[in-house]
């Protein structure tokens, strides 16, 4: 009945496979857009720093511990002739080791946490402001600089560190850029900080981490980090209004629909609409074509997604506040038209 | 909570067994009470903690306190739990008049407190314009010292089935007449609660308005 | 009564009705109480874990639509809440009221009527919270101002109306402004009548431990299990507590206008956050102590050596319960805390890794040099300390905060607490399934299925979980509904669905062989495992009255002394006379020599528990007449149910009437 079973090296197999999984993974190397293991500034790389050494302690543990049961398992298993073991009840030298082995391996990874919590969090002198608002479904970022507002994609100059100060309107969010650092949740009614910083211009993928509600998961950011020369005149840029459509032309008519159908009780578009009401609002699109995604980064700023989009947003964005307006395909048409204006 | 009512079903004590030596029902109160201090102690806890901020709206509970008027409770309530001693006192000399005497006393002094908390709430809510919803403060205050009326209204009820049954025959027998060490274990804690509620509560957030 | 009556009058009579369905309603027999809370649990397993299919299958494209999004949320919200409060506690809460009595020498618990209320309670809450779906809807958030969002008619389906604010059910999100209707109202008074059932049993349980124990059984000869039992009910007693009150407040704000959460009224969402994992760290612990008291009577019995180190594991629990009051906060590490309480907060969990190893070494302590043998009860135990290794491992990481910013509320802490509370709990406490059904049955569950199982278990589980760390390193949020397809993740998402379909096919062969083995199975005659502890110095099924004498202890394991005395080496030999003293016991225990005194059966647990989710629906429903007259009603029943049990006549000759 309870014979030893047969099958031991395919136990010993499974008992790794977690193990082999990671490792089968990295080698592969198919780091995605969101990876966390592929640091692109200084506060995701101290991280990183961090979480190896960790990991590559808990793997000794692991096969140490893990082999020691397989070895225990094969070794003292029952067979023929093997004599009843001797009854011990414990051995307080062993037990007090291998207490102490844990409160030293511990210990030793105890320091550089508190030092990184630390590092981490306190932003340096310096680093450039901006503020993140969290609203459900996408993320609002100001430059208290010049006053610049803007959603969705946050511009950054590379090689300088941001400190970013956050809240939220509504419900918590929690602002991950995997590349630049660690997550922070925007919590109404209090503030946080988060330092990003990006050595390389390029683009950066972002998520809300927080489930805030039935968009959670089409919450996305992206950072793009611009050489500084050009970060300062995009940042100069925000501030000028957009340019009036052509009179008679389709993107005027796209105009004339978002004066009548609405849209300007949520979305900021200079000149036209400066007042965006400051506790419930969409996007400012006075720049809009400048981003390449929309509606909280989840969708590309391509005609045919902002067709889609406008055509019934609770459909592509469960729970939107932007409602499904009827518009006709002319009337899209028309908008688009004017929103590629938006440059 | 509920498991209070229970005749002594198992009745413990054979000495064969390891034991604490403490009937179980009485041991189960006691386990069960300092579940409710942690209760109690979760509520206090809110009550600081919003007692001690500013609010948009007002007025916060420490603005309305009558201090007077709620001493004056307290004491009843204080009262309540000597009767309740002298209600255990007279049951171990096996005086069931007495008993049924002193439990009637202390439910009556037990609703004479739930009485001038109605009062007092009436009035906080109709002159001063405190409700559940003026600020976090003012939630936590009556959700705090609405739960404690509610012990003391449980209490009360407890009192008044033990003095009902009281005359039924084996009403406090010797089997049952460890049922008013139970209630009156309860009643003590419910007590002692509420010196904590009125000195943290009442006397020191209103001292911090003054 | 736990034990023979002080009267010696009284005659050895079984409850009136002994077999059909009013003797299961009015049981107070801790084993039938014990097999009834068993049998909820499955059901609402195979519920819970049809809903981790729908995820798992949802998930098995990127930018799926198979689910709505309200659907998803609600899924995966009523997974956890399944799993959590109507899996893994009242499964443990079946093998402690099965086993307790029987551990410690006991007839019966110490207050068996409250029992039989604990599991009555915990029904009916388990009820009340599915029965949401009948009653609420999908409704789209208030926005801030009060202007509404917008649903697609599309998200308007049945699953999608369950509730779905995340266990968690963090504030401002689970409030009424964000997530109105009925749904999570239903999910915060469920969680507060199961509660209240936990709470019961605690006391019962503590008070058992305590006051019932055999002649020398000290607190030192307890069996671990029975100590993880009582660790667990001072946890719960402790932290139960605090949950009550954030519920409270969670159900006073969305009801009845509080403004606790309410943050443009001054409220403060983060104290949510607080209470909840005040409660909610321990409750961790709630879930796998009793496994790890499982295991610890699984591995000796099978490695025919006593536990190493006893006293270490019992301080272990113990400093781990202790500690387990000072770590919520590691769960919150990316939330509005200050680096200071960040600091404290890494290094209590970093120190709770301490006794969680030293149980770890403990096992493998016992196992070393034994003669193991691998009979499928201690496949599952190995494969619980296996598992709970790397859930262990895992867990270690996050106490690391800065790397813990980049994995939490990512799928990587989604593989950690799976590895520990499914590769832990679940496995350690299917492994008690196997150990312990003669004990239920007198049968054997077959050997080779239960192998199957475990096997079958070992594949699945891992394809599916130990994905989701890569999943989670690679950036995938957790309850997310949809990922883009550009982030790479299809690919370990789909092993991982692959993987909880192999895991289905492993609980249909138990189910088989469960349903077989009840009936078909081989005899298991009183000893089948040779087993150390005293539930098997009694015949197999147990007796209705558990001991025929009370049992004596003179040392930890007292079966195991009954039947085997040591050589001069230290290593067992069988007593000559030990196939006699079994034979003699099982005789006596089918035959009582003297009378025994049982526990009576009563109507008024049931009674007393239909009145509190009739209150429930009272309050969810209060603005209406309806409602305040259901909350009237539900005291009312509950009122009548309390005082018939106060009044209910003590003694057996007065029962009669009370049986129908």
């Amino acid at each position: 009945m309870m014979r030893a079973m047969a099958s031991r090296p395919l136990r010993r197999l499974l008992r790794a496979a977690p193990l082999l999984l990671l490792g089968a993974c990295s080698l592969i190397g198919i780091d995605g857009p969101m990876t966390s293991l592929e640091p692109q500034g200084p506060f995701s790389e101290q991280i990183n720093d961090l979480f190896w050494p960790v990991f590559w302690t808990a793997v000794v543990v692991f096969v140490l511990v893990e082999g020691a049961i397989v070895a225990a398992s094969f070794l003292f298993r029952d067979r023929p002739g093997r004599k009843e073991p001797k009854q011990v009840h414990g051995n307080t030298k062993l037990e007090v080791i291998w207490t102490a082995i844990p409160v030293i391996i511990l210990a030793s990874i105890a320091v550089p946490t508190v030092r990184g919590i630390f590092d981490l969090t306190e932003c340096g002198s310096g680093a450039m402001p901006v503020e993140i608002y969290g609203h459900q479904w996408w993320f609002e970022y100001r430059y208290p600089e010049n006053g610049a507002i803007t959603g969705n994609v946050l511009v950054i100059p590379a090689g300088r560190e941001v400190c970013a100060t956050m809240t939220s309107e509504d419900v918590i969010h929690n602002y991950w850029v995997p590349a630049l650092n660690g997550k922070r949740y925007l919590v109404p009614g209090h503030t946080t900080y988060l330092r990003l910083q990006a050595d390389e211009p390029g683009e950066y993928w972002g998520q809300c981490g927080e489930f805030c509600g039935l968009s959670h998961s089409l919450m996305r950011a992206r950072v793009v980090a611009l050489p500084e020369a050009e970060f300062q005149s995009w940042l100069a840029k925000q501030l000028e209004p957009a340019a009036e459509p052509d009179e008679g032309s389709e993107a005027a008519a796209g105009l004339a629909l978002f004066q009548q159908k609405g849209c300007i009780q949520c979305h900021t578009a200079r000149p036209w609409n400066t007042v965006a009401n400051q506790n419930f609002n969409g996007p400012d699109l006075t720049h809009l074509m400048e981003r390449d995604v929309i509606a909280g980064a989840a969708f590309d700023n391509t005609p045919e997604d902002l067709k889609n989009w406008l055509a019934n947003p609770p459909l592509e964005k469960p729970g939107s506040y932007m409602p499904n307006l009827g518009l006709t395909e002319q009337e899209i048409d028309s908008i688009i038209a004017w929103l590629e204006t938006l440059k | 909570m509920t498991d209070l009512a229970h005749p002594p079903e198992m009745a413990h004590g054979h000495e064969e067994h390891e034991s604490t030596g403490i009937d179980n029902r009485k041991l189960g109160m006691w386990i069960f009470l300092s579940s409710e201090f942690l209760f109690f102690g979760a509520m206090i806890s809110n009550y600081i903690l919003f007692s001690g901020r500013e609010y948009a709206q007002g007025p916060i509970p420490a603005e309305v306190y009558d201090i007077p008027f709620t001493s004056v409770s307290s004491f009843v309530l204080l009262m309540s739990s000597l009767t309740m001693v002298l209600a255990h006192n007279a049951m171990s000399r096996n005086d069931q008049n007495a008993t049924r005497t002193w439990l009637l006393a202390t439910a009556m002094l037990g609703s004479v407190f739930l009485a001038g908390q109605v009062f007092e709430f009436t009035t906080f809510v109709v002159h001063d314009g405190m409700t559940l919803s003026t600020n976090p403060a003012a939630s936590a205050f009556y959700m705090l010292t609405g739960f404690h009326g509610t012990h003391v209204a449980i209490g009360v009820l407890m009192l008044l089935f033990l003095r009902g049954i009281s005359r039924r025959p084996g009403g406090l027998s010797d089997e049952r007449h460890l049922n008013v060490e139970l209630v009156g274990l309860y009643w003590h804690f419910v007590d002692i609660i509420w010196i904590v509620i009125f000195t943290v509560v009442y006397l020191l957030s209103a001292s911090g308005v003054q | 009564m736990s034990i023979a009556s002080e009267r010696p009058t009284t005659i050895f009579r079984r409850p009136a009705a002994e077999t059909g369905f009013w003797s299961w309603v009015t049981t107070v027999d801790h084993k039938r109480i014990g097999i009834m809370y068993g049998y909820t649990a499955f059901a609402f397993f195979l519920i819970g874990g049809t809903e981790a299919i729908l995820i798992r299958l949802h998930l098995f494209k990127a930018n799926s639509t198979l689910l709505t999004a309200a659907e998803y949320n609600s899924l995966f919200t009523t997974h956890a809440l399944t799993m959590i409060f109507l899996v893994v506690m009242p499964m443990a809460a079946a093998f402690v009221n099965y086993l307790l009595p029987l551990l410690i020498g006991a007839r019966d618990v110490a207050f068996p009527r409250m029992n039989a209320l604990s599991y009555w309670i915990f029904l009916f809450g388990g009820i009340f919270l599915y029965s949401v779906i009948f009653f609420a809807d999908v409704t789209p958030p208030t926005g801030v101002q009060g202007v509404p969002g917008n649903i697609d008619p599309s998200e308007q389906t049945t699953f999608g109306a369950l509730p779905d604010g995340g266990w968690f059910m963090y504030q401002p999100n689970a409030g009424g402004d964000f997530t109105p209707g009925k749904a999570l109202d239903f999910a915060a008074l469920g969680i507060q009548i199961l509660g209240l059932a936990s709470l019961i049993a605690s006391v019962n349980f503590i008070v058992t431990i305590f006051n019932l124990r055999a002649k020398g059984m000290k607190l030192l000869r307890m069996p671990v299990f029975v100590w993880m039992s009582l660790i667990v009910a001072f946890l719960l007693l402790f932290s139960l507590p605090i949950i009550a009150i954030a519920l409270f407040m969670v159900t006073l704000d969305r009801q009845f206008g509080t403004m606790f959460f309410d943050v443009p009224a001054g409220g403060d969402v983060v104290l949510w956050q607080h209470l909840f994992w005040l409660f909610g760290h321990p409750e961790v612990y709630v879930l796998i102590l009793p496994a790890m008291g499982i295991v610890s009577e699984l591995i000796p019995v099978f490695s025919r050596k006593p536990l190493f180190g006893y006293a270490a594991i019992v301080f272990a629990g113990a400093g781990i319960a202790f500690l387990g009051f000072g770590v919520w906060a590691h769960h919150m590490f990316a939330s509005a805390i200050t680096p200071v309480a960040q600091a404290a907060f890494a290094l209590s969990t970093m120190a709770i890794a301490v006794p969680t190893g030293v149980k770890i070494f403990n096992w493998l302590g016992t196992m070393w040099l034994g003669k193991i043998k691998f009979a499928t009860p201690m496949l599952f135990a190995i494969g619980f300390v296996t598992m709970f290794i790397i859930g262990g491992l895992s867990g270690v990481t996050h106490a690391v905060v800065p790397s813990d910013w980049q994995q939490t509320d990512t799928y990587y802490i989604v593989g950690h607490f799976h590895y520990v509370l499914f590769g832990g709990a679940i496995f350690g406490l299917f492994g008690g399934l196997y150990y312990w059904f003669p004990k239920l049955t007198g049968r054997m569950m077959s050997e080779r299925l239960g192998k199957a199982h475990f096997w079958i278990w070992m594949v699945g589980f891992n394809l599916t979980f130990a994905p989701m760390h890569w999943l989670g390193l690679q950036g995938m949020v957790r309850r997310t509904w949809q990922y883009a397809p550009e982030t790479g993740l299809q690919p370990w998402n789909q092993a991982a669905t692959v993987g909880s379909l192999i895991i289905v096919v492993g609980v249909l062969v138990f189910m088989y062989n469960w349903m077989v083995s009840k009936r078909r199975g081989k005899p298991a005659g009183m000893d089948p495992w040779d087993a150390r502890t005293l539930e098997w110095s009694i015949p197999n099924p147990t007796p209705v009255h558990n001991f025929s004498r009370p049992p004596e202890v003179h040392a930890l394991d007292a079966f195991w002394h009954m039947k085997y005395g040591e050589d001069e080496e230290g290593r067992p030999v069988r007593r000559p006379e030990a196939d006699v003293l079994v034979a003699e016991l099982d005789h006596i225990g089918t035959n009582p020599p003297e009378p025994v005194h049982l526990p009576n059966p009563s109507y008024f647990p049931i009674v007393a528990a239909a009145g509190l989710p009739t209150i429930a629906y009272g309050i969810v429903f209060h603005v209406s007449a309806l409602g305040k007259g259901l909350i009237l009603l539900g005291i009312l029943i509950t009122l009548t149910g309390l005082i018939g049990w106060a009044t209910e006549p003590l003694e057996e000759t007065h029962e009669a009437a009370v049986h129908v």
